[in-house]
């Protein structure tokens, strides 16, 4: 650095901590050398995060959030504004891309034990970020105002209906309507432009502040603080600038590549990135046949339809689906085992992981079908699955004794049992009950007999000191 | 893990089996670099369609640009819907004004029984291949208002707007049954009254409107592939300079 510049650095430092919070999460942030492909993730939901917000504010400059203009300002920005397909599609595609990279970042934390102890609040501040951006995807599906846009709407403003006493009241108050309209439409508007916009920047600001204080997990979930030079650097550690700053470019440009194609190519994605009947305009006298949300809601709404209503009331379904994420906030506290990473977790939990996996794909798939008979039985028994993940996370949180493993399968099973029973059904419901029944039942069997059985495959393997290239 | 993933991309490969009626649809042959094409299918669509049906979205300007004509030829032989706004009674359109018509919802409802329906973008939620099979199957149909039915959209409120270039055909009803042993409506159409084109004219010329229409629904569709070959090359560029900066920077790293 020249003199001159130097003597300007010091002036601003003097007054604002410049070099230092450059140095503090840049230059001298020490993260482990050894990430892997699944550490991209982070820095590609902050690209897309960036990304969203800069399309966005081009958007708005003419969109027009009033359902008489709102079709037609999307068509405009997609023929008449300069650019303006390119910048709707990158924003389109853009959100289903977060949701992709979100995924995986958070799947990630799952298989490397990111959320444990101390990374409690990274985790918490990352749950609140998916959470506001389910908010914010599922406002801003609303703004082309197409047939899609409204129904969805309609669809999961009406859950709100479903609560005890003070639902239909409380949509209303949602709506500002008695159906989904124009106010609604301004509303929704006001919200995923500048409130939720602006509650996702500071919890993201958050979520690294937190990151930063404890410093970054890695694949072999050992901690590298403990081994450290004379000089307080940790031999694992390399500088996030410029070791990561350069390998999270390839990151991003191998993204961007995909992302293109995309964009560029098959914008609709056959109908997973744009819905079909979302090109006609919304028309509240005419229900579509078959109301889907976008894919990253599908697992939830899997779950809200597989849950049967209780006095007519389909508040266990809003109930149940809101637990699917709320089990999730509590996943440092429900998965208490002192390793961290896969990696060298014991064998049963990477079953237990790998059923969790499929139950939410193939929820995903179910909650994109028509909601009858097999499927529908099929996402109750997914639904099943998906929560007693929780519980075997808890269960294996440490080695159990034989005796605690077939007590658990008893008293989980009979739970399956008495939920079907209370469920009934006519002769054919009870039939395919009963089939089904094989699903929780042979999964909850291997996860619990096995580590019952042979005691290795609930054993964890020594973690090594330092982290593993 | 690597399965994992694979799956996870599996399921994001595109299955959505969208209800597509049960008229087996004829598949067209879509090229919007044929300009010739999409100019046939211009005139056709300002002849026929643009009369009933709106594409108030679309600019004939930026029409006229994209199909390779100028605005003086399209003011002067394409323009047909004055604009009866009130400001403008009954003078004729300018080149950069939507493709409007006359007819309001509520005349579209007294008339056909119901709002006609907008065209910009329906290749986009009906797809081209319905667009296409849609027009080729009009049958007389004595029962229906305008003596007109049709197999892929039954008891559609639109007449046969191309009957002078098709001519009129009834169905041929199925001497063979299908697997329930149903008897299928039709398994053919027989021409009753010839129209102005042969039916090999006639697809061709259904062809050029479709891609036309087809054009409509995403003007964007001309430049984004082009575009998109050069922006992903690169960042094929980029990837390599970039991995190679990155080994550079990483080779200290043990």
């Amino acid at each position: 650095m020249t003199t001159k510049t130097q003597a300007f650095m010091n002036w601003v430092d003097a007054r604002f901590p410049m070099t230092k919070m450059w140095e503090d999460h840049m230059a001298k942030y020490y993260a482990p050398k050894n990430f892997n492909f699944w550490y991209f993730f982070g820095s590609l939901a902050l690209l897309l995060l960036v990304l969203q917000i800069v399309t966005g504010i081009f958007l708005t400059m003419n969109y027009k959030p009033d359902a008489d203009l709102a079709f037609a300002s999307v068509e405009y920005i997609m023929r008449d504004v300069d650019f303006g397909w390119l910048i709707r599609y990158m924003h389109s595609t853009g959100a289903s891309a977060f949701f992709v990279v979100v995924y995986l970042h958070m799947y990630r934390g799952l298989m490397y034990g990111s959320f444990k102890q101390p990374r409690e609040l990274i985790w918490l501040f990352g749950m609140l970020i998916y959470l506001a951006l389910m908010a914010e995807a599922f406002l801003g599906y609303l703004l082309p105002w197409g047939q899609m846009s409204y129904w969805g709407a309609q669809v999961i403003v009406n859950l709100f209906a479903a609560v005890p006493w003070v639902g239909e009241e409380l949509s209303v108050w949602i709506r500002g309507d008695y159906v989904v309209s124009d106010a609604t439409l301004n509303r929704f508007f006001a919200f995923h432009v500048i409130a939720v916009p602006f509650i996702l920047v500071g919890l993201v600001v958050a979520h690294i502040i937190a990151l930063h204080e404890v410093g970054s997990n890695n694949p072999d979930g050992v901690e590298i603080k403990k081994t450290k030079n004379a000089d307080g650097v940790p031999l694992d550690g390399i500088p996030f600038h410029p070791y990561y700053s350069v390998k999270d470019i390839v990151g991003v440009v191998v993204f961007l590549i995909f992302f293109s194609a995309v964009i560029f190519f098959a914008p609709e994605l056959g109908g997973w990135f744009l819905e079909k009947d979302n090109f006609v305009p919304a028309n509240p006298l005419k229900t579509p046949e078959h109301i889907v949300p976008l894919w990253y809601f599908t697992p939830f709404y899997a779950i809200l339809r597989a849950i049967p209503p209780i006095w007519e009331s389909q508040f266990p379904g809003v109930i149940a689906m809101g637990m699917a994420i709320v089990f999730l906030f509590f996943l440092p506290w429900l998965d208490r085992h002192p390793v961290r990473s896969m990696r060298y977790r014991e064998p049963i939990f990477k079953i237990n992981m790998f059923i969790f996996i499929v139950s939410f794909i193939v929820l995903g798939w179910l909650g994109t079908q028509p909601s009858t008979g097999v499927l529908s039985e099929l996402a109750y028994r997914f639904t099943e699955l998906y929560f007693a993940f929780f519980i075997f996370l808890w269960i294996f949180s440490r080695e159990r004794s034989a005796k605690y493993y077939i007590t658990s399968l008893i008293v989980m099973l009979s739970i399956v049992i008495l939920l079907d029973v209370l469920r009934g059904g006519d002769a054919d419901k009870v039939a395919m009950m009963m089939k089904t029944f094989l699903i929780p039942g042979i999964c909850f069997s291997i996860l619990l007999v096995v580590p019952a059985r042979f005691k290795s495959w609930a054993q964890a393997k020594p973690v090594p000191e330092r982290v593993t290239s | 893990m690597k399965k994992l993933i694979a799956t996870l991309l599996v399921s994001l490969i595109p299955t959505f089996a969208f209800a597509a009626g049960k008229v087996q649809l004829e598949e067209v042959e879509i090229n919007l670099d044929n300009k010739a094409s999409l100019q046939r299918g211009a005139k056709l669509f300002v002849n026929y369609c643009l009369n009933c049906h709106a594409a108030s979205y679309m600019r004939y300007s930026r029409m006229a640009q994209d199909i390779g004509l100028t605005d003086e030829q399209v003011v002067k032989n394409m323009i047909f819907p004055a604009d009866f706004s009130k400001e403008k009674e009954g003078k004729p359109k300018k080149a950069g004004e939507l493709m409007t018509v006359a007819m309001s919802a509520e005349d579209g409802k007294a008339y056909f029984g119901t709002a006609v329906p907008d065209l910009s973008v329906i290749a986009r939620s009906r797809g081209a291949d319905w667009i296409y099979t849609y027009l080729k199957s009009f049958y007389i149909d004595e029962s229906r208002p305008f003596g007109v039915n049709n197999t892929v959209f039954p008891s559609v409120g639109m007449p046969h707007a191309l009957w002078e270039l098709e001519g009129l055909k009834k169905p041929v009803h199925g001497k063979g049954a299908d697997e329930q042993g149903h008897e299928k409506l039709a398994l053919g159409f027989e021409t009753v009254i010839p129209g102005s084109m042969s039916a090999a004219e006639y697809d061709s010329a259904v062809t050029d409107l479709v891609n036309f229409i087809e054009y409509m629904g995403e003007p964007a569709k001309l430049v984004r592939y082009t575009m998109g070959v050069y922006v992903i090359g690169f960042l094929f560029l980029l990837f390599i300079v970039s991995y190679a900066m990155k080994k550079e920077f990483w080779k200290d790293v043990h």
